[in-house]
């Protein structure tokens, strides 16, 4: 791109780019300064809008709201190891060990569901799961189960569901960055008298530090953000911090106040991936490459 | 002599393909020995079933008189050293070299110690905090190789281990390899497709093709009584030049070419008058403007096509009719045959003894 840019006149470049560069300022730079200025605006006793920092100050004084953050954060980290643990042997399994007529098509099966939208699928699972759903009607049928029980509207359901719509996400990086394993590393460490474990740990997991990385990022950061699946398949039960955010635009019409929220959640958010990154001595612009 | 290393009429097919064919070998302890064969002649195949990554189809592998079957390669009293080395590059020098030691659940000072030692054993010292990406391929090569020795195998397997270095670091390592060889003792079993560099370091060669082993012999052997015409090509430059027997007595026959040539041949081999064959003359083996009164020389009238200068392996190219391909000749750099030049028509000449000849089947 650049050379191109020398090469030739820089107008073209600019007239193309000027689309995507009026679309990030308008829908995302602009809207982000105006709620970053609602969230330090408060109505003081005589109806006008001041400058406060109250609405941060909200957020710890309420238990509630740190309550459930600390919650979301601790489900999205659970969630992004349990997609971790599930990923690494898929992607090992399809660029290793499948036969290599079969990887494009055991990319394509993980891809599939992806073609509907994330609603359709968690729709699919409720039909699944729910008191009056198939699982349930087969358990009742085969005498496993006396009645049905409800599987959804709890933490273990939502959870599920969060691993079932981010799991791609992490299986893609995963799969690029093991198909760069050489396959005579995991000959040459079985040959120095490592077993299965030890190249696992030593080998594979330390060559997939990028991907890991970046992979658990995304999904962390789907997970954190993720509004509809722990609404529907956690129900009530299952605080989610979006919902709070979704309550107090919607529910409250407290702008300022869920203003206020979405920049905390950006900047905890960010705070536990730069946590992370740190833990695993892993630099961001090598994992986002 | 110990035996270490036994190969018996091992066989290994790929579904229809047979990529190992029946072969059997033996290397003594502290040899070292070669397996020399074109790319796909199944060298690679047998090596990997050696190290145990692969299962013999038929046949058994014994190191030190213990059968390999089913024990597998983290087991074996063997290490290979990869084609393109396999050196973790997420680890430094000091714990690609150690890994083999630390999966022996050996102590850590005693890694550093036996670390530090094969470093300097193969002139690195103080490499131990090095990455493996800053290292040079000379350098990796020997890491790669000290990795494996600290292990102290019986036997010590090389899939063509300089193939990535260039001409002159080659050079240089193939004699590094053999003094390392010779130094520790260990048994190596190395394979390679360049013929130099298997003449150069082994105690024997085996010449491999198409799944078979052609001869198992000493370097000088092969290279000066080749078992087989397929050997006679593969080690070493050779000149063919076909034709029927036509006269044989007391270790003496006579080849006659398509062009008429009458060429005497003195060979232990019996050939029957009657059965098509092929003489290989070595390029070196061939005399220039040889002197009339040398007895028992075949003569041999030839046109020069060309001169292929390559300082000290400077040779000719010449045509003649009793050949369909062109013959290569040496051609010395002693000034003595600076007057040949392209299109000269010359005599050339060869002892009786000097070549080899084989019945074609």
């Amino acid at each position: 791109m650049s050379t191109l840019g020398k090469a030739t006149s820089k107008l073209p470049l600019f007239i193309f780019l000027t689309p995507i560069l009026l679309w990030l300022f308008l829908l995302i730079v602009l809207p982000h300064i105006d709620l970053l200025r609602m969230s330090f605006r408060i109505e003081n006793d005589y109806g006008d809008m001041v400058w406060s920092v109250s609405n941060y100050l909200e957020f710890f004084r309420e238990p509630i709201y740190w309550l459930t953050f600390t919650r979301t954060a601790l489900y999205a980290i659970i969630v992004t190891f349990l997609t971790l643990c599930i990923s690494l042997p898929v992607a090992f399994y399809i660029t290793k060990v499948a036969p290599p007529k079969f990887r494009g098509f055991l990319s394509l099966l993980l891809l599939m569901p992806f073609w509907v939208s994330e609603l359709v699928r968690i729709y699919g699972w409720m039909i699944l799961l729910r008191e009056s759903g198939v699982i349930n009607h087969f358990l009742v049928e085969w005498g496993i189960l006396q009645q049905p029980v409800e599987m959804l509207y709890n933490d273990v359901a939502m959870t599920m569901g969060l691993v079932y719509t981010s799991m791609l996400f992490m299986v893609v990086p995963l799969l690029s960055v093991m198909d760069s394993l050489d396959d005579s590393l995991i000959e040459a460490a079985f040959d120095l008298g490592s077993n299965m474990f030890t190249i696992v740990w030593k080998i594979i997991i330390p060559h997939a530090m990028p991907g890991i990385a970046s992979g658990s990022i995304v999904v962390f950061m789907l997970s954190l953000g993720n509004y509809l699946t722990p609404n529907l398949m956690g129900g009530k039960n299952a605080l989610w911090f979006t919902e709070q955010i979704y309550n107090q635009f919607i529910a409250s019409f407290n702008w300022n106040q869920g203003s206020a929220f979405g920049f905390l959640l950006l900047v905890l958010s960010s705070l536990i991936i730069f946590i992370g990154l740190r833990l695993t001595n892993q630099k961001l612009s090598k994992v986002v490459q | 002599m110990e035996v270490d290393l036994s190969v018996k009429s091992v066989s290994k097919r790929f579904k229809s393909f047979v990529a190992v064919d029946d072969v059997s070998f033996e290397v003594e302890k502290g040899k070292f020995f070669s397996i020399l064969g074109p790319s796909g002649c199944g060298k690679t195949t047998l090596l990997r079933m050696i190290a145990g990554f692969e299962e013999p189809s038929k046949g058994a592998i014994y190191i030190r008189a213990q059968n390999m079957a089913n024990i597998s390669p983290n087991r074996r009293p063997v290490n290979l050293i990869f084609q393109h080395l396999a050196l973790f590059p997420m680890m430094n020098v000091a714990d690609n070299i150690g890994f083999g030691l630390a999966r022996r659940n050996e102590s850590k000072t005693e890694i550093r110690k036996k670390v530090s030692d094969i470093l300097e054993r193969v002139n690195l010292p103080g490499f131990e905090a090095k990455k493996i990406h800053h290292l040079s391929g000379g350098q990796k090569q020997r890491v790669a190789i000290a990795r494996s020795l600290v292990l102290d195998p019986t036997v010590l397997l090389l899939d063509e281990p300089l193939g990535a270095l260039d001409l002159k670091l080659r050079e240089q390592m193939k004699i590094e390899l053999k003094k390392l060889q010779m130094e520790v003792g260990t048994t190596f079993v190395y394979i390679t497709h360049d013929q130099s560099e298997a003449l150069v370091m082994s105690d024997h060669v085996a010449v491999m093709n198409e799944g078979r082993f052609e001869q198992i012999d000493s370097p000088q052997n092969l290279y000066t009584k080749p078992a087989s015409p397929f050997v006679a090509r593969f080690v070493g430059d050779n000149n063919r030049l076909p034709g029927k027997i036509v006269g044989c007595n007391d270790g003496t026959a006579e080849l006659q070419t398509a062009s008429g040539e009458k060429l005497l041949i003195r060979t232990d081999r019996q050939l029957t008058p009657g059965v098509q064959a092929e003489l290989y003359i070595r390029p070196e083996s061939v005399i220039l403007e040889p002197a009339q009164e040398l007895p028992e020389l075949n003569r041999l009238n030839v046109l020069v096509s060309s001169i292929l200068f390559d300082g000290a392996n400077t040779q000719l190219l010449v045509e003649s009719p009793a050949s369909d391909d062109e013959l290569l000749i040496s051609l010395p750099q002693n000034r003595q045959y600076e007057h040949i030049s392209v299109k000269d028509r010359i005599e050339i000449g060869w002892d009786a003894r000097a070549g080899n000849c084989f019945p074609l089947p």
